[in-house]
């Protein structure tokens, strides 16, 4: 087989696991699976700070996009208004939206990053 | 017909194969052909991700849609773009730290059930298929709308060129494919965006919506399809032809569904439930659906699958600023199209309506005609690696030991349904069927993805039950909708936008089968957790 060009090391693709995963074979974390009790509740841990902020800005999400319908619906007054001789709806919907998800995404990207490296920090600094 | 088409068609065919076949280059291995040796940059990856995901339903009927019903249906792009988001933030990282490959994989790994692992694969060909058949009908439909060939001929064509490159290439070559598709997609809609925006400014600004009602920019020969009452005074008949002068107001036709005036400048014509309904089917249909999961597996760890979708959310929300304009302006320079019915086709017909028959509007009427065509063949070639993938590692159960040759083969196979479908059933409607699509995605493998992700406590019995019901309910609800009879309206909502009640169904009857059968709790829940959650660095 030619060598391939990029030098990248290539890691193990695992297709279907349609076998029973042997004990031992999961090397995922091992350390942290050994040390049960705390491992359990360090982990725990990580993933309800990674929930709580997911919902949060779900939460963001939902009451800046998802009122949207009801408030149309409640004030049609509302869709009437223009910006720059567009009706706001159309802005909102059309144009806005979509930076404010990215936005968003950009949020939750950067904060789940600092969770993650919060929990490694707090896994490395006993065994230092 | 348009002199600069053909070439346009065929460049981007042979493009297709060539950086295909570029690709095969350094695809050696199975792992090449599936996951792209897990060495893809997520730029690279993102752009490819984009590409994938913006289909015929994306390309050609949002625009569509924007023209004929206005500002209600704008939820459609904003919940496609959406979808993203959810993704993100539920699943992105989590599913590839997981490892598995395709969804029924993440079933295997998460709850070690053989029997829930056939049913997410049971899922993941029926979603695929009722993604897969528009995409070739719509091909067909272009095809033949443009240059008067045959359907068969168009849907064919695509799909044997699709198959051809993912059997050959795979996944690896795909993804360079896929990426050149968005950019292509992409500049097929700004660059004549640019122009229209020119002329229409030219044009002295006609309104979108005058106060005496829409009028034909030109000279307008309409050929009347089916009976109908125009105005609701004049009746006329299929194959009748109508002449419009310059001016001439259009009439309302009563065969053809379509809002004027303020109902389709201002929302609130769609009702609520239906809003909210089609709200949930795209925000959380994006994940379920398994051409989009499957190339999650090639960022090379959790991290870098989160900053890709947030990538892939910035060029889908670029992309989506554009259909909208093409709907609005249709409004002033394709009127004819809501007398017809063929609304799909506004952005086909747009440039040369707008900026006349001349050498420019031609050659941008042949380049959103590429774009389109480039989003039928990724679209389609992303769908059928991911199913080909399900039936190698699923169907044929080559597993570990499978070869390249096996992978054609699978690939064969999950071209053969659809493509055969397509070519029998041409008179489905295309953008309602990806939308269903979303919606049985939404209620099977997202609560499955979810609670699978964050909570310790779902069982492969919770799973199963969540799945059957609140999928199956769905699915059920788009069987009666593409193939049943008119439903009474007040029921019609209930059934054809289905996702504000079969998702919350599926959640319940998850979590609540599962607590009832908490004993099946695998027993190794906890190193699962760790796997998904924790950060990379610090397995070794």
């Amino acid at each position: 087989m030619a060598a391939d060009p990029s030098p990248r090391s290539r890691t193990r693709v695992v297709l279907a696991d349609a076998a029973p995963r042997r004990d031992g074979a999961d090397r995922a974390g091992t350390d942290l699976t050994e040390q049960t009790p705390i491992g359990e509740a360090l982990v725990k841990g990580l993933m309800r700070a990674q929930l709580a902020l997911a919902l949060r800005l779900a939460l963001v999400v939902a009451a800046g996009l998802g009122t949207l319908p009801l408030l149309f619906a409640v004030a049609p007054a509302v869709g009437g208004f223009k910006v720059f001789g567009v009706h706001l709806p159309w802005v909102l919907l059309g144009l806005l939206s979509f930076p404010f998800l990215v936005g968003v995404g950009a949020a939750y990207v950067r904060w789940a990053e600092r969770n993650e490296q919060d929990f490694a920090a707090l896994i490395r600094r006993p065994e230092r | 017909m348009n002199p600069y088409l053909a070439p346009g068609l065929i460049l981007v065919l042979l493009l297709t194969v060539a950086i295909g076949a570029y690709g095969l280059r350094f695809a050696r291995t199975t792992s090449d052909f599936l996951v792209a040796s897990r060495s893809v940059s997520p730029s690279w990856n993102a752009a490819a991700i984009s590409g994938e995901y913006l289909s015929a339903a994306s390309f050609l009927g949002v625009a569509g849609l924007v023209l004929r019903y206005g500002v209600d249906v704008l939820w459609y792009p904003v919940g496609f773009a959406a979808g993203y988001l959810a993704l993100l933030l539920f699943v992105a990282a989590p599913l590839r730290r997981s490892g598995a490959f395709t969804l029924p994989d993440f079933c295997q790994v998460r709850l070690r059930s053989r029997p829930l692992r056939r049913l997410a694969t049971a899922f993941v060909l029926f979603i695929g298929c009722l993604y897969l058949l528009p995409q070739l009908q719509g091909a067909g439909l272009t095809f033949s709308t443009l240059t008067g060939g045959s359907y068969a001929w168009g849907a064919l064509v695509v799909s044997v060129v699709v198959t051809a490159n993912v059997a050959f290439g795979g996944m690896r070559a795909i993804t360079f494919v896929q990426a050149f598709q968005y950019w292509l997609k992409l500049t097929a809609l700004a660059v004549p965006m640019i122009f229209l925006i020119l002329q229409w400014q030219s044009d002295g600004r006609p309104q979108v919506t005058p106060p005496a009602g829409a009028v034909f920019p030109a000279a307008t020969t309409v050929v009347v399809e089916q009976d109908a009452v125009l105005d609701g005074v004049r009746p006329v008949e299929a194959g009748e032809t109508l002449h419009f002068a310059a001016g001439d107001p259009v009439p309302t036709v009563s065969t053809v569904d379509a809002e004027f005036g303020d109902q389709w400048l201002l929302p609130g014509k769609t009702g609520l439930f239906a809003t909210y309904s089609l709200i949930l089917a795209t925000f959380l249909g994006t994940m379920g659906l398994p051409h989009v999961l499957v190339r999650f597996y090639t960022n090379p760890d959790g991290a870098s699958a989160r900053r890709t979708t947030l990538v892939v959310l910035a060029l889908v929300g670029l992309f989506y600023l554009l259909p909208t304009l093409y709907g609005v302006l249709g409004r002033i320079y394709t009127p004819q199209l809501l007398m017809t019915g063929n609304t799909d086709a506004v952005v086909l017909l747009l440039p040369e309506a707008a900026l006349g028959g001349g050498h420019l509007g031609r050659l941008l009427g042949a380049l959103v005609t590429a774009g389109a065509l480039a989003a039928f063949l990724s679209t389609s070639s992303g769908l059928l690696t991911s199913v080909a993938g399900v039936i190698f590692t699923d169907v044929l159960r080559s597993g570990r030991s499978g070869s390249i040759r096996d992978f054609r083969l699978a690939t064969v196979l999950a071209a053969l349904v659809p493509t055969t479908l397509a070519l029998y059933v041409s008179d489905m409607d295309v953008s309602r069927v990806v939308g269903l699509a979303f919606a049985v995605a939404a209620s099977s493998f997202c609560p499955l993805l979810v609670l699978g992700i964050w909570w310790r406590g779902l069982t492969d019995a919770g799973a199963i039950a969540g799945l059957v019901t609140g999928g199956g309910a769905a699915m059920a609800a788009v069987l009666v909708t593409v193939l049943g009879p008119p439903l009474p309206s007040s029921f019609a909502e209930f059934v054809g936008q289905p996702a504000a009640w079969t998702v919350p169904l599926a959640f319940l009857v998850m979590v609540g089968v599962s607590l009832m059968t908490g004993r099946r709790v695998p027993p190794d829940v906890g190193a699962t957790m760790l796997r998904l959650h924790a950060p990379e660095s610090l397995r070794t």
